[in-house]
């Protein structure tokens, strides 16, 4: 059943790769957000259930409502309904993608510290989710796709950690959240900032701000 | 072994006896031709005659040359790289014969029979030469050989150019060769091929150094991508059975040379299969991009070398597979399938090359958007280029399909049987071979649907004629050649068990069980493919009957309610490439020239676009300025002073003397 | 190998294929509210195609004549190879299923051959696009094909399909799935339905697989209609296979499964024409490289 959950993780890397409708790509990362929720649940609970439970809770709160909801009232206001013009094509994008997924579960074969109590899936479907964001962050012109991109890159993060879940001690679980969640408001107040006093939010045309 | 070396001395005393009467067009053109022509003939019977017995023969004799030995050997391996070697020389002796007795060719016959023989010569004496100074000789003549024969018609400026190009990558080929044999002797301690055949142990951590600069040295000639990039330029250069002879055989020595070393070297890993399977696979796959790309048939072709090289590859990969992990069925598979595509290469791809002599000859033009509908006026031409064109796609049921099969096969039993480490690259070796196989179908339809279909684009075009006999029946004999070893499938595992037997060091009870399994497959594929036919057969009967009797008109074709279509009108070559040249423009950039026609009554307009190889303008290009530019800094030693060259080499030899004294 | 009872499904598949196309365009028109055509009307259309004389234009050559003999006689051998679901195929051996395709694959490089032959540009076109949906869908099959073997261990298509009920017991369901999706893709691409190819499109300019065989008429098109029901029919069969991994051991029963699972997707086809619309041309090849990332999760799910 966590195979089947890890699987539709992929899928959804692969459809934020493949987009490039802002509104599709929040959705995506929001439903992201909602299977990793649920991973903890259906992993092996043992005597850890109330605090994993709570920590599921959070995450589907923030990571499945409050942030898509904050997220596409940014897109809103700011105008930026598309990625118009990467830097990688969206198509090229599901390319990279592919080879990412290839070396990312190459990588995790490889990791010596892995035994085989840990799911090796895991590993390999987080370092590949991490990966998707990174490639984002650099290839997507707008603001709020690289938003994205972080938010993508962290629930890879995240997925290493529930991996983990068993040596990660939930304080810093939750401070993850909590980093997340204040980087993405502050990254918002920024996106709004720059749209308003540039009439549209490129980063790549940051650059002409330099003397 | 004696018809070889009789096989020799006709080839080089023909040639030099075509060039020492080089004053008469007919005696030479008799002389090459009969030399090249009955040398193969007496040649092929020898290698034939090996293959049959299985036994090696060999001649071993001393010589002045430090390390240097004449020791010559035909084993079933170099038996079996040879039939295509004596096939083609043969066919291409008569087709160029013929090819050249144009007037304009008449000043140069003397000097192209010269070298055509001399090229014949040094690729059996590469093939079966045991030392390796012998070998390097005859692979250095085979190069210039062929280089004054790609500069046949050296006024042109783009024949030039392609000779330097191929003349400085097959001397770079060659120098790391030269690396390859020094060092491999050192460890061996004799330069004799024999010696490095019990050199295995010795040569220890070494081994994928060794493999490493094989590959290079080998690939430069095999064509093998980054190093490819001699093989567009001099394909379309030569004239067309030159292009027949070098893309057929002449890179298969290439091919030869890295299965012989794998011979030599001991214990493959399943990294080399790795190594193999990605350039194999990189080759194939951009190889077929590019000729995709192509408006100019040889090129396309030339490309296509790239891409067949890239299966060979694969095939040799899934072999090397095989041994790495101890699995004799890959082995059998992946080595057969690999080999036999060498066999099959060389006839489809001499097969193609002459039909674009043919076209070239009839219609004047390569380019294929000033070609179409070649097939009414050139109906041999015509029919016996699709026949090449279905065989190099890998279809059923000709002989592209048997060997693509087999490595498919292989790779299949891999995917089955192996652990995930090892199973990864025959799966890269499946899906590498599948997109070049859907690349291939869209590239051979192009290429024959716009020259030979279609209505003519151009006023050569449309007054195209059909070639002489003489250049008709040899693609008649190779288009044969590709049915029957379509058709005799299951027969070639029995031709191909003693060369497997020696690239590969297994127990022959293995061998025969392995070889029992695909034998019965390949019949049966046979059966389904003669059922196939029936079915054909009978369909055609069924529309013949059904029509007779009733209305049949001939029109025009559906020109959706325009009255006035022209033949330029046509989907064209690169409109037909586009969609998929699109997608990958990342990789193969089409540079694009346009002019957009201006104002209510435009008068002119154009579109063009081009494909520059991609390796040769990103990576080459740039690397040759680089080392001009450092090499320019010693410029000062040339001042063009007699004088001061002398004292060069004073200094030199007394430096020498000096360091030796020491 | 190939014992006379097997020819069965075999004839059966040939009677019945054109059913398949009459039910996905009884769907369509139940699903738009209309009454729709005879459920048989495939066949009459052959019928009726095949008593008409014919029609040939004056730049084809005998290659645009054995277009659809060629093309029909592959997609006719294939058929013997392709198993229902559970119940043997008439011949199977070890990597029948590559003969398969490139008998699908020589088909397709004459009907090519036979568009480019009418010099038109339009079938110019529409071949252009075949070619490269065709090169973009081969890799994905492989992929499908390798993930199978990986699954069952088996070299054929028939033993393949007779392991498929047990690896649903197993812990590969997630890759079952996948699988699933992929082969429908497929089925949609290789037979030219919506989302990628409009059958019923009235426009040259945007047909794919039809504006190809805009000049062939009388027997000529019922053969080629014939062909694209077998070649339904395959797809079909070979996706049937995974949906309903029935494996009772009763030939009539697994046989009955299979149908119901044949005229299943045909239903779920004409379903999918009718909610969909076409694809832009330049999303075909977008969608098909997402199937790949799919394709190469499956493997991925395989390696583990």
């Amino acid at each position: 059943m966590q195979d089947l959950l890890f699987v539709l993780l992929i899928l959804t890397g692969f459809v934020f790769l493949g987009s490039g409708r802002m509104q599709f790509g929040i959705r995506t990362v929001a439903l992201q957000g909602i299977l990793l929720g649920l991973i903890p649940l259906l992993g092996n609970l043992q005597d850890l259930w109330a605090r994993l439970t709570a920590l599921a809770v959070l995450s589907l709160a923030i990571k499945g409502m409050v942030l898509p909801y904050f997220l596409t009232r940014a897109m809103h206001k700011s105008k930026a309904l598309h990625e118009d013009n990467p830097f990688v094509g969206f198509t090229a994008s599901m390319v990279v993608g592919i080879i990412c997924l290839g070396g990312s579960f190459w990588i995790a074969s490889r990791l010596p510290f892995i035994d085989s109590s840990q799911p090796k899936m895991a590993v390999a479907v987080s370092l590949f989710i991490v990966l998707v964001g990174f490639f984002v962050i650099i290839s997507r012109r707008k603001a709020l796709s690289q938003v994205l991109g972080y938010l993508v890159m962290e629930n890879g993060v995240y997925i290493f950690g529930v991996a983990f879940a068993v040596d990660v001690p939930w304080l810093v679980e939750l401070g993850v959240l909590l980093d997340v969640f204040v980087a993405v408001f502050v990254m918002g107040i920024v996106i709004f900032h720059i749209s308003k006093s540039f009439d549209h939010i490129d980063t790549d045309q940051l650059s002409s701000l330099t003397g | 072994m004696i018809l070889i070396l009789l096989c020799l001395a006709i080839c080089t005393v023909a040639g030099i006896g075509a060039w020492l009467t080089r004053r008469s067009p007919k005696l030479t053109s008799a002389l090459g031709q009969g030399g090249a022509v009955s040398g193969a003939a007496l040649g092929m019977v020898g290698a034939i005659s090996v293959m049959a017995s299985g036994i090696p023969e060999g001649l071993r004799c001393s010589w002045s040359v430090p390390f240097g030995s004449c020791s010559i050997e035909l084993d079933a391996l170099s038996a079996f790289f040879l039939l295509p070697v004596f096939l083609l020389t043969g066919l291409a002796a008569v087709y160029g014969a013929r090819y050249l007795s144009q007037p304009k060719y008449a000043s140069r016959l003397g000097s192209h029979w010269l070298f055509f023989n001399l090229l014949s010569a040094s690729m059996v004496v590469v093939i079966v030469a045991r030392n390796a100074i012998l070998f390097l000789m005859a692979w250095e003549i085979m190069a210039l050989a062929s280089f004054f024969l790609v500069t046949l018609e050296h006024e042109r400026e783009s024949v030039q150019r392609a000779g330097w190009i191929y003349l400085i990558s097959t001397h770079l080929g060659t120098a790391v060769l030269f690396f390859f044999f020094i060092l491999l002797g050192s460890k061996s301690g004799s330069l004799d091929f024999d010696s490095f055949q019990s050199a295995g142990e010795v040569i220890g951590p070494q081994a994928t150094l060794l493999f490493i600069l094989a590959l290079i040295g080998f690939g430069t000639k095999a064509g093998i991508v980054p190093v490819h990039v001699w093989l567009p330029e001099a394909h379309p250069a030569a004239p067309s059975h030159i292009s027949a002879l070098m893309s057929g055989v002449m890179i298969k020595t290439g091919i030869y040379g890295i299965v012989r070393t794998l011979i030599w070297l001991d214990n493959p890993s399943v990294e080399w299969a790795l190594t193999l399977i990605g350039i194999g696979g990189v080759s194939g796959v951009l190889g077929v991009l590019l000729a995709l790309a192509q408006h100019d048939l040889k090129r396309l072709l030339a490309y296509h070398s790239v891409e067949n090289i890239g299966i060979i590859f694969l095939g040799l990969g899934v072999g090397v597979l095989g041994q790495a992990t101890g699995t004799p069925i890959l082995t059998v598979l992946g080595y057969g399938g690999g080999l036999l595509h060498v066999l099959n290469h060389s006839i489809f791809k001499a097969l193609l090359f002459l039909g674009a002599g043919n076209v070239l000859h009839g219609a004047h033009t390569l380019n294929l958007e000033n070609t179409g509908g070649l097939l009414k006026r050139m109906p041999w031409t015509g029919t016996m280029f699709l026949v090449g064109a279905v065989a190099i796609c890998g279809l059923p049921p000709l002989n592209g399909f048997v060997s693509e099969f087999m490595i498919y096969a292989g790779a299949f039993h891999a995917v089955q049987s192996l652990d995930a480490f090892a199973a990864i690259p025959s799966i890269l070796a499946i899906l590498a071979l599948a997109l070049i196989g859907g690349l291939a179908v869209a590239c051979f339809t192009k290429a024959f649907g716009i020259i030979f279909l279609g209505q003519p684009r151009s006023q050569h075009a449309s007054e195209a004629h059909e070639s002489a006999a003489a250049m008709r029946w040899p693609m008649v004999v190779l288009a044969a050649l590709c049915v029957l070893i379509g058709i005799l499938a299951p027969l070639s595992p029995v031709m191909l068990r003693p060369v497997i037997l020696q690239v590969a060091p297994l127990a022959a009870l293995l061998v025969s069980d392995s070889m029992a399994q695909i034998q019965t497959t390949l019949a049966v594929i046979v059966g389904v493919m003669l059922l196939c036919a029936l079915l054909a057969a009978l369909l055609l009967w069924r529309r013949r009957t059904k029509l007779t009797g009733r209305a049949r008109a001939d029109a025009v074709t559906w020109d959706c309610g325009y009255a006035a279509p022209t033949a330029r009108m046509q989907y064209t070559a690169a409109s037909f490439a586009q969609p998929i040249l699109r997608l990958v423009a990342g990789i193969v950039r089409l540079p694009k020239r346009f002019t957009q026609p201006k104002g209510y009554f435009p008068s002119a307009g154009s579109f063009s676009t081009e494909t520059p190889d991609v390796v040769e303008r990103e990576a080459w290009a740039p690397a040759f300025r680089i080392v001009e530019r450092v090499l320019m800094r010693f410029r000062w030693i040339q001042t063009g002073s007699i004088h001061l060259y002398i004292l060069y080499m004073a200094i030199t030899l007394i430096v020498l003397l000096i360091w030796k004294l020491w | 190998m190939l014992n006379l009872p097997s020819l069965i499904p075999f004839l059966i598949a040939l009677g019945t294929a054109p059913l398949l196309l009459g039910v996905i365009q009884r769907t369509k028109a139940i699903t738009a509210g209309r009454q729709g055509q005879p459920i048989l009307q495939p066949y009459f259309d052959l019928s009726k195609l095949l008593r008409k004389g014919a029609v040939y234009s004056r730049t084809t050559t005998w290659v645009f004549r054995a277009g659809p003999l060629l093309s029909l006689a592959g997609l006719g051998t294939a058929l013997l190879m392709v198993p229902w679901g559970s119940v043997p195929a008439t011949i199977a051996f070890s990597g029948d299923f590559v003969l398969v395709l490139y008998l699908l694959a020589l088909g397709r490089f004459f009907t090519i051959a036979a568009a480019l032959d009418t010099g038109s540009s339009f079938e110019g076109m529409g071949a252009s696009r075949e070619a490269l949906f065709a090169a973009l869908t081969e890799p994905i099959v492989f992929a499908v094909l390798i993930t199978l073997v990986r699954l069952t261990g088996e070299m054929s298509l028939t033993n393949m399909y007779q392991q498929m009920s047990l690896i649903l017991r197993s812990a590969s369901g997630a890759a079952l799935i996948l699988l699933i999706v992929i082969m429908f893709v497929i089925l949609l691409t290789e037979n030219s339905r919506i989302p990628v190819d409009d059958p019923t499109t009235h426009l040259e300019l945007t047909m794919i697989h039809e504006v190809m065989v805009l000049d062939h008429g009388g027997p000529d098109l019922a053969f080629i209609l014939y062909g694209s029901a077998l070649k339904l029919w395959i797809f079909s069969a070979l996706l049937a296979g995974l949906i309903l991994p029935v494996y009772t051991g009763n030939l009539l029963l697994d046989g009955l499964a299979f149908l119901s699972g044949m005229f299943g997707i045909s239903v779920a086809v004409g379903v999918v024409e009718s909610v969909m619309a076409r694809l832009r041309l330049l999303l075909v090849p977008h969608m098909l490289i997402g199937t790949t990332a799919i394709a190469a999760v499956c493997i991925y799910l395989t390696l583990g």
